[in-house]
């Protein structure tokens, strides 16, 4: 193991030399109980144990970059440098959201906001959620917002069994009621119980499509209606648009308002955390609350527009994460319609491709053709091998593959759930399909070795469980003479 | 105990009746299917708690999962060892990994729980 950053360095190890102050000192007037009584212990570390420390933590990331990705529901495509390039641009990286030098800025957003209504066939988006969860939120804030402007009290929200947990969640927080809707053997919404629940105390009813298990939703269309006829808005969670682009626009199938995920299909990668944006696109009569201000296009030039009364306010900093929005632009713009219509026939190539590769050896719970992602199931395989779908991942990393997404969704026992994206050739895929056939042989061969699983990474396996109940998440400086675990 | 001598519902609780007192806790089944249990979340004493209410949550370290009682009542006691302890419910789900005594408010509804046999046979399915 590496040494934490607290860890190394000595007391008095600098690594800038300042000049000293020509400033005269000023007395300040924080009251007392806002100063520290005491020092932080910041580390002290030289400029080159500093850099070495975190190239060499670098160096042991499994990333994109150097592995592999297939992480179901994650969409970790390699990103094009291109866009990383566009996003370092200084006239950007060096402008401040509240410099009145924004012209390029707002063009961004206006420009973005075109782009994302032509390929998702919407009147109108905000760029302002920070992630796909914000975004639900935020639809669910115009929702209500829209049945308080007409004086209509609807209480509920009806979400499929199979929904992204982020769903129900953000029903709640908003007030509402959340009513599940059952799935089919199939996998797919039960059309029959969706429409028994129906009625005129349903504010939204909120479908992923295609779903979290990368199957598409038929009959959506007709879906739609039912909840139009009710007065019920029709809520789309496009988190998965890798399957959609240039093919079907959400708003066509008669969507009412959808967020969508940039940082999974436009060029921000999503595993592994750092900043998202979940725009959310809406039918003309969800604008007037939209969260403000909005960006306007006028002969001038571009301005903010905050007088809008009826908007649910403003819901992020500044106008959102603004980095996201450069590399989604830079993306769209650099694959073009016809770019963007090869993504997702790849991205669905390549799922049914490795699915079918799979499905003699791990069980195939939902066999019609897939979308962008499946599910496989291990339960035969710890029935008669004992190996757990846990192992079988650790096992991947020494074959050099990051794991696929495990025990998601749920209904899945010893779920694997696998996410090939476009970005790779047919020789990749091939190499996982190998790996994972061979992880299966030794399971049944030799089965330790897949038990004690990764050995060929820095560290072995983690102790997750001692992790989950003794978490330790402070540094606490350790006495010398006790041996560091 | 003797899961023969206790009553379980299809959401995979069980309940022991001693008097007018309902143990509750999570069956074997359940807690084999949760993985290592790391933290439990137990209800407040005295909180009233309806036949097929939530009362606490489990999480382990796949996923958390609700738990609902099998019966209506007023929380009596919780089992606090749990707080430190949570494998206990692994180790001992019919046991020392007990997670709640209500004072049971309609007797009636144990009625419509199942027997441990019958438990089982709905888990062959
Ligand atoms: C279907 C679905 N909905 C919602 C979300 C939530 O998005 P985020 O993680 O950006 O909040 C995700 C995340 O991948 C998702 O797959």
């Amino acid at each position: 193991m590496n040494k934490l950053i607290f860890e190394i360095g000595k007391i008095g190890h600098q690594g800038l030399s300042l000049p000293a102050s020509d400033v005269p000192e000023q007395e300040m007037s924080i009251p007392g109980n806002y100063i520290r009584a005491e020092a932080a212990q910041l580390p002290e570390v030289s400029e080159p144990e500093l850099i070495r420390h975190y190239t060499v933590l670098s160096q042991k990331n499994f990333c994109v970059d150097t592995h592999y990705y297939p992480l179901g529901s994650c969409t970790m495509k390699y990103n094009p440098r291109i866009n990383e390039d566009m996003a370092r641009l200084s006239g950007f990286t060096s402008l401040h959201p509240l410099s009145k030098f924004n012209q390029g800025a707002l063009q961004l957003i206006y420009e973005l906001e075109q782009d994302l209504k032509e390929i998702f066939g919407f009147d109108a988006f905000t760029l302002q959620p920070a992630a796909g969860a914000h975004g639900e939120l935020v639809s669910l804030m115009m929702v209500k917002a829209y049945f308080q402007s007409r004086n209509e009290k609807r209480k509920t929200v009806l979400v499929p069994q199979s929904a992204h947990g982020t769903n129900p969640a953000s029903a709640s927080m908003c007030g509402f009621q959340v009513i599940e809707i059952a799935s089919q053997e199939d996998g797919t919404i039960d059309l029959v119980d969706l429409k028994s629940k129906l009625n005129t105390d349903i504010a939204a009813v909120m479908i992923t499509n295609p779903n979290t298990l990368g199957l598409f939703e038929k009959n959506i269309m007709e879906v739609a209606e039912w909840v139009h006829n009710v007065g019920g808005i029709l809520y789309g969670d496009g988190a998965n648009s890798n399957a959609l682009l240039g093919k079907a626009r959400p708003g066509d199938l008669g969507f009412d308002l959808m967020h969508v995920n940039l940082h999974k299909t436009f060029s921000t990668p999503h595993g592994g955390g750092g900043p998202g944006s979940g725009p959310v696109g809406v039918k003309k009569q969800f604008i007037p609350f939209l969260p403000r201000p909005i960006v306007l296009k006028k002969e001038s030039g571009y301005e903010f527009d905050f007088d809008r009364p009826q908007s649910i306010g403003k819901i992020k900093g500044f106008y959102g994460n603004f980095g996201v929005l450069i590399r989604a632009l830079a993306y769209i713009r650099a694959s073009g319609p016809d770019g963007l219509k090869w993504v997702t026939e790849q991205a669905v190539l390549s799922a049914n491709y490795l699915k079918e590769k799979l499905k003699n050896y791990w069980e195939l719970p939902y066999s019609q053709p897939c979308m962008h992602e499946f599910v496989l199931s291990g339960e035969k395989l710890e029935r008669e091998t004992g190996i757990k779908t846990l192992d079988v991942a650790k096992r991947l990393l020494d074959y050099g593959f990051h794991a696929p997404t495990v025990y998601f969704p749920m209904t899945v026992k010893e779920c694997l759930m696998i996410e090939p994206t476009e970005t790779e050739n047919r020789e990749t895929l091939d190499a996982f399909a190998q790996a994972m056939i061979k992880i299966y042989q030794e399971s049944h061969e030799n089965p330790d070795l897949v038990k004690n699983a990764p050995h060929n990474t820095p560290v072995s396996r983690f102790d997750e469980v001692k992790a989950a109940r003794n978490p330790i998440l402070k540094y606490s400086p350790i006495n010398e003479s006790q041996p560091r675990e | 105990m003797n899961p023969d001598d206790l009553k379980f519902s299809k959401s995979h609780e069980w309940v022991k009746l001693e008097g007018n007192v309902a143990i509750i806790g999570i069956s074997d089944y359940a807690q084999h299917e949760l993985n290592d249990i790391v933290f439990v979340e137990l209800p407040e004493i005295g909180k009233q708690i309806s036949a097929g209410g939530e009362f606490g949550v489990l999480e382990s370290v796949k996923t958390a999962s609700d738990l609902y009682s099998p019966v209506s009542g007023e929380v009596l006691e919780v089992n606090s060892e749990l707080e430190n302890s949570p494998d206990l419910v692994n180790k001992e789900p019919y046991g020392k990994g007990w997670i709640v005594k209500l004072q049971l408010s309609n007797p009636s509804e144990l009625d419509s729980l199942l027997n441990h046999t019958d438990y089982q046979n709905l888990l062959k399915g």
